[in-house]
């Protein structure tokens, strides 16, 4: 290939790909890439920085939270949420990146829903932030299809025998959130009480909300 | 017929490790480089396709020693030459000095919330008619394969290859991976979540009633 790579429609298969021209320590790697394209004007490290701070203290599992805690305390907003997301999740400020077409399907007593991406590690970033190691592991991207009871059991969930269990394999751009079931011993708890009580992994499925103390 | 990364249904890997609750985080450099990743789409160079499209054909030597972000970063720069933004001398340290010509789309820290907070939504008029209905039964295509470039990208995954399956949700028209990871056009079509039970992917599974659904474009199927 000669300096200036074409764009041709091939799928790009090299023997010697550039990465292998830069450092072979991942902490080396990027620091380098990062200093050239500093260099060249390409990226602002502010710019960086910003991205850093947006997605380790702002946004995460927080933003969902709340939108299931609406949705149980709300019943209105609750038929809506399930029926077209995204206009509510638009008004509440949670649309963007990774977060364009989202589709909330509710957990019931008679089937429980668990979202995974088996091909890469899609997710609800503006509901829920960054994906943990774990969703983003192949383990996890390789069993939570053929074997979600397992992979439940290593979350410590157990299901009821009549439930029966649906895998979101997202496949596409649009992204899920389980909407988990409403605990018991919650009733009369206000939306930021009963917020508390839905964990990140309730809202991928591999959780359930948390039962009030 | 795809690529190492078409892992669903694998055998092998092992016990998953939940983690605590709350905002991941990341090391430092995992951190930069997801962040480097973000700002350097911002050029514009790439789309949402050719970037995963990236990832999914590191050797699967590297796809399988690589940690997460170390693909990020390896395909990043991947992408960079083969774009030309970078040369190969610029990696090796010896590129170049000066301004470059895409200076002026550097994303902006002050921008950052804005670009973020736009997206990159797939939705998309087509001319494209919709064949299937919510209910309707449908079988996927096999191999699982780029029917448009050999040993391209594609969102059918392996597991789900010949499967007989039934439309659940009709998800509008969104732009085709096989195509726009290569491209050659968004050419948007009609997508649908399409659930499948689990006696139909898995010799032996679990509860024959579970059931696994996945979004698959109109191209991917056929009546069943």
């Amino acid at each position: 290939m000669g300096r200036r790579g074409s764009l041709c429609a091939m799928p790009h298969d090299h023997h010697d790909h550039p990465h292998s021209l830069l450092p072979p320590d991942p902490a080396l790697r990027v620091k380098a890439l990062e200093t050239i394209l500093t260099r060249k004007g390409l990226i602002d490290p502010a710019a960086l920085d910003e991205i850093i701070d947006t997605y380790q203290n702002r946004i995460g599992p927080q933003n969902g939270a709340r939108v299931v805690a609406r949705a149980w305390a709300d019943p209105a907003f609750k038929t809506a949420l399930l029926a077209d997301a995204m206009p509510l999740l638009t008004e509440l400020g949670y649309y963007g990146r990774q977060g364009e077409h989202m589709v909330v399907v509710e957990n019931t007593p008679e089937t429980h829903n668990m979202v995974v991406c088996t091909l890469c590690s899609c997710y609800p970033w503006p509901l829920l932030g960054i994906p943990p190691g774990w969703y983003k592991s192949d383990a996890y991207r390789s069993r939570a299809v053929r074997e979600p009871r397992k992979v439940l059991a290593e979350f410590g969930v157990s299901l009821p025998e009549g439930t029966a269990v649906r895998v979101w394999d997202s496949t596409a751009e649009i992204r899920y959130l389980v909407l988990p079931m409403r605990p018991e011993g919650s009733e009369g708890l206000n939306e930021e009480a009963l917020a508390e009580l839905v964990t990140r992994d309730s809202m991928i499925g591999t959780g359930l909300a948390r039962v009030p103390a | 017929m795809t690529r190492v990364h078409d892992m669903g249904g694998r055998f092998g890997d092992g016990a998953i490790t939940p983690e605590a609750d709350g905002i991941p985080q990341l090391g430092d450099w995992q951190a930069r480089a997801l962040a480097l990743t973000l700002a350097a789409g911002a050029l514009g160079q790439w789309n949402i396709d050719v970037s995963r499209h990236a990832r999914e054909r590191l050797s699967p030597a590297d796809y399988g020693r690589f940690s997460y972000f170390e693909k990020w970063i390896a395909a990043l720069a991947d992408l960079l030459v083969e774009t030309g933004v970078l040369t190969e001398e610029d990696l090796r340290g010896d590129g170049a000095a000066g301004a470059h010509p895409l200076a002026e789309r550097a994303m902006k820290a002050e921008a950052v919330a804005a670009v973020l907070a736009r997206g990159g939504p797939a939705d998309r008029p087509s001319n494209v008619a919709p064949r299937f209905e919510v209910g309707q039964a449908v079988r996927t295509l096999r191999p699982a394969a780029n029917r448009l470039v050999d040993g391209g990208h594609t969102r059918l995954p392996t597991y789900a290859a010949g499967a007989r399956g039934r439309i659940v949700l009709k998800h509008g028209s969104h732009v085709l991976p096989d195509s726009n990871a290569h491209r050659l056009g968004e050419a948007p079509e009609p997508l649908y979540a399409v659930a499948f039970p689990a006696s139909e992917l898995w010799a032996d599974p679990e509860a024959p009633r579970d059931e696994v659904v996945l979004d698959l474009w109109q191209s991917y199927l056929e009546p069943a």
